[in-house]
């Protein structure tokens, strides 16, 4: 502890920090542009500067650390001086286009010019100009208005791993700027905008479109990653100008994804459906919501009249509230069917009657920074769950080590200490071996389906060591499946086994599904939920696309893209008699369904997501939907009265969340592993003469939202998403880049370029879903080229 | 001595003919009345009239849509939206100005970093239908082309004092 005096008042405050980080917590403000508490200390802005008894020169706050005794004053005569000298320098080149400047009204410049600055120029020099070059999609740049804190440079280095903006020249010719001249392909690049303190980087989705003054700021919840990352959605005349972070220490800090911050384009756009639709002798016409909802039931009633309740199944997105999710499956249980589910991507259910808990990480969000080591299962954090990825990039620059076993070398942004990379059908023979190891390590018997796992090789080297990683960490270990285990063929066996390891060593288990897929979960979105006589098993998701049923309720979902099978899927909406898509977009299901709800999109409706830390977080709808589109909740609950279903009488998205809550048995405990589910499961089968797939959803293409938001779409993220081989494969086989091949999967066949991607594994293709070209080849877990 | 007094004012009239003395006076001193509309009284360059948007001499519109006389309108009289043009400058795609609201204070006319909103000298105009209240950035465009001359000269008579 040291005793200092600032400003003549006297504090009692911790050694080793900084000046500012103390003025901070005294509430005595200090100007500062290139300080930012979240990075590190660079003290190159030089506006912190405050005077020290003592001291023959004023010091920057920022890099001053406190010693007892110290007398500090911050609005001094020589410090007021030093700030205002340092103001009249940053100005010198700063360009006066505030008024055309996107920052202006929230620029700290601006402010602090206005509150540390002298109130002329004695600069009537010419000033420096910088071209701006183009860094993508997401972040407009003017570099003129650059004033050098390099906090993107040190956003980039410290905190998404890449380091991809830098500053090359020196004194007045410094410019920040990409290495060689590259867009930026961060994920959270986004984060750069809200740190720059001036307006050099902005965000160019939102460019020119608001002024930061007009705009109402309302708190919400991100649908699309299982954080739930909180937002500021900020309005402008009942449309979303822009999407901020809001700080909340556990669980987005004060960062933002791109995927979070930019999908408001597609809600704002013009891809939005106004009025209800139905077809009508396969024309489509725009109806009131009476009409509408009358179709839907009578459609509904005939299908069930015709062919039984069960010929009814409903698909859910994992992105919409758990209040939609728990209507719809109260609405098609209300009618007889099972039939329900949310899991549109997965293909093994054998572990589906184990009564598990929601998906989640298994242990606190900002606990994830401390691990000591982690096991990833096809897992691409850093893209599948960008700020958890953050976390763990902190943990493994703070001495955590990690392995990865995955079917795609993914890019991580973080140093991996085993990378056991393999087509997805090794994916749990090497996982086997990890679970054999730790085992074997602990002294517990091996069951014989993780033995008959294992092939005549026995146990890697580097699976022990793994294993060995895994049980120093103990409980500061984490086991993680992302999306490649989770749509794995053979997905409840690597669930199985990791969940094994993680019990044999204490490490926590997490399972990272995309969206509100643990809300689904909570709100029975499943096929299996509470099951009892009176409530048996439905179809999942796969079944349902694979059965072709007469009759479809589509919640937010798009199946010939949402579906694993996207072919298969595509089929059976044209086939069934009856589909209903209730959607925020014009162009969604208008091939297939036979009515068309507009409902409200994540900015539109209230209602509540479920985090990956089981943490219910609500949020209040931001803006009016568009035209005559209502909430989700809203149109279920009418059309479940006017179908005479008992038990919708709700009149508030909170009277849903409740019942949701009263209705929560819990789960009895996870009931993993069962092995005699996983029974019979051999080691990698290889085919000759076929290619392996791997299955991989971009993810700026999760839900239909973000298939619409039109920046994120040409992000270089999103260009990955094509057929892709490695090159020595490709040039094993004879195929040229970019050169049109015929490729038959499960779906048929088709002619597709293949492009190079050094991230797919020897015999393997790489198949890109949510896609057009993954239509046809979605869900096959071998293709076969034909090559002339 | 008063009653006598009052007597004779009673018949001599002479309040009466005081009054018509000031009546004859003003009766044949000069007039202030001005014939409008056939004359008018000068006006101030800083007289705040109908709205006008103005272009700089290449025909380039110089307003830069930063919405500032939107933020100074107190009556919430402008509304503004923006976009970008396709030579990537900032350009306002709607300016209206509903004249009903609008309280002629001459606040956006000072807010204006480019000089491109101004008031007028024009104090003459009705509208006829329902809607035309609201002057579109067509329209304000049109008015300071065809009001050019004067609105020139009155910035150039104000500008020392700004």
């Amino acid at each position: 502890m040291a005793q200092i005096e600032l400003n003549g008042q006297q504090l009692e405050v911790q050694d080793n920090q900084m000046l500012i980080q103390v003025a901070d917590a005294a509430g005595v403000y200090i100007p500062r542009f290139c300080y930012h508490e979240k990075l590190s200390v660079s003290a190159n802005c030089r506006m912190c500067l405050v005077e020290v008894e003592g001291a023959p020169k004023p010091l920057p706050a920022c890099a001053t650390p406190v010693t007892d005794g110290m007398k500090v004053k911050t609005r001094s005569a020589i410090a007021r001086d030093a700030q205002q000298g340092t103001m009249e320098f940053l100005l010198i080149n700063h360009p006066l286009d505030c008024p055309i400047c996107d920052q202006g009204g929230e620029c700290p410049l601006q402010d602090q010019a206005v509150s540390y600055g002298k109130d002329n120029s004695r600069y009537h020099e010419e000033k420096r100009a910088v071209s701006s070059p183009d860094i993508g999609p997401l972040v407009a740049t003017a570099m003129t208005r650059c004033i050098h804190c390099t906090r993107c440079v040190r956003f980039g280095e410290e905190l998404a791993g890449i380091m991809e903006m830098g500053a090359a020249g020196r004194g007045d010719h410094t410019s920040i700027g990409t290495y060689l001249g590259e867009t930026i392909e961060s994920e959270l690049s986004g984060n750069m905008i809200d740190l720059c303190p001036v307006g050099a980087l902005t965000s160019k989705p939102s460019r020119f479109s608001a002024r930061s003054w007009e705009l109402l700021s309302h708190n919400s919840i991100a649908p699309h990653d299982c954080l739930g990352s909180n937002l500021k959605v900020q309005t402008l005349r009942n449309k979303v100008i822009r999407v901020l972070s809001s700080e909340n220490e556990r669980i987005n800090e004060c960062w933002l994804s791109d995927r979070d911050r930019f999908s408001f384009e597609a809600i704002s756009g013009n891809d939005r459906l106004m009025t209800p639709m139905v077809r009508e002798q396969g024309r489509w016409r725009s109806v009131d919501w009476h009409g509408a909802l009358e179709f839907a039931v009578e459609g509904l009633r005939r299908v069930i009249a015709k062919q039984g309740a069960e010929s009814i199944g409903a698909l859910i997105s994992a992105s919409s509230t758990l209040e939609e999710a728990y209507l719809c499956q109260k609405l098609i249980r209300g009618l007889g069917s099972h039939n329900v589910d949310h899991r549109l991507q997965q293909q093994d259910f054998r572990d589906d009657q184990l009564d598990q808990p929601p998906p989640g990480l298994g242990r606190s969000i900002a606990s994830l920074e401390s691990v000591k080591a982690a096991l990833l299962v096809g897992s691409n954090i850093r893209k599948e769950q960008p700020l958890l990825g953050l976390r763990l990039r902190k943990a493994v620059l703070g001495g955590a080590e990690v392995a990865s076993i995955s079917a795609l070398d993914y890019a991580f942004n973080f140093s991996l200490r085993f990378n056991q990379m393999d087509a997805p059908s090794a994916m749990p023979k090497k996982l086997a071996e990890v679970a054999a190891a730790v085992a074997k390590a602990k002294g517990v018997a091996v069951p014989e389906p993780v033995e008959q796992l294992l092939d005549s090789n026995g146990i890697s080297g580097e699976a022990d060591e793994i294993a060995e990683m895994l049980l120093k960490g103990g409980q500061d270990g984490a086991v993680i499946l992302g999306f490649g285990a989770l749509s794995h063929p053979r997905a409840a066996t690597l669930k199985m086994l990791a969940h094994w390891i993680s019990e044999l060593t204490g490490a926590s288990f997490g399972l990272l599904d995309r969206g509100n897929s643990a809300g689904a979960t909570l709100a029975g979105s499943l096929p299996l939920h509470q099951q009892s006589e009176s409530n048996p098993a439905g179809l999942n998701a796969k079944e349902m696309v694979r059965e072709k049923l007469a009759g479809y309720l589509l919640f937010g979902v798009e199946p010939e893209l949402d579906s694993l099978e996207q072919s298969a899927a595509q089929e059976a909406m044209v086939k069934a008699d009856f589909v209903i898509s209730i959607n925020p977009y014009s162009s969604a299901g208008r091939e297939y369904a036979d009515v068309i709800l507009p409902s409200a999109a994540f900015t539109e409706t209230s209602g509540t997501h479920l985090n990956c830390e089981h943490q219910l977080q609500s949020f209040e709808g931001a803006v009016e939907p568009p035209g005559d589109a209502r909430p989700g909740w809203k149109i279920l609950r009418v059309m479940a009265n006017m179908l005479d279903i008992d038990g919708f009488d709700f009149i508030s998205s909170e009277e849903v969340l409740e019942e949701v809550k009263a209705g929560d048995r819990g789960t009895t405990g996870a009931q993993l592993p069962d092995w005699e589910l996983i029974a019979g499961d051999k080691p990698r089968v290889i085919q000759d003469q076929r290619l392996e797939s791997v299955n991989e959803i971009s993810p700026y293409r999760l839900d239909s939202t973000l298939r619409r938001a039109e920046s994120l779409q040409i992000t270089r993220d999103n260009q990955l998403s094509k057929v892709s081989m490695s090159s020595p494969e490709m040039e094993r086989l004879g195929i040229e880049e970019n050169r049109a091949v015929v490729i038959s999967g499960i779906g048929g066949r088709v002619s597709l370029p293949i492009i190079s991607d050094q991230r797919v594994p020897a015999g393997c293709i790489h198949i890109p879903l949510a896609t057009e070209e993954g239509q046809v080849l979605g869900g096959s877990s071998f293709v076969t080229l034909e090559i002339d | 001595m008063n009653k006598i007094k009052h007597l004779l004012q009673t018949f001599l009239l002479l309040e009466l003919v005081k009054g018509l003395a000031l009546t004859g006076r003003y009766f044949f001193k000069p007039k202030f009345t001005i014939q409008y509309p056939e004359e008018r009284t000068p006006m101030s360059p800083r007289f705040r009239g109908l709205h006008a948007q103005r272009r700089y001499s290449n025909g380039e519109e110089r307003c830069i849509a930063c919405k500032l006389c939107e933020a100074a309108c107190p009556a919430l009289a402008i509304t503004i939206d923006v976009t970008e043009r396709e030579d990537g400058s900032r350009r306002t795609e709607r300016y209206d100005i509903d004249l009903f609201k609008c309280i002629y204070c001459g606040f956006c006319e000072e807010a204006c970093p480019v000089d491109a909103i101004v008031l007028t000298e024009v104090c003459e105009y009705h509208f006829e239908e329902r809607g035309t209240n609201v002057i579109t950035k067509t329209e304000l465009l049109a008015l300071g082309e065809k009001h050019k001359t004067r609105i020139d000269l009155n910035q150039k008579a104000d500008a020392p004092y700004r």
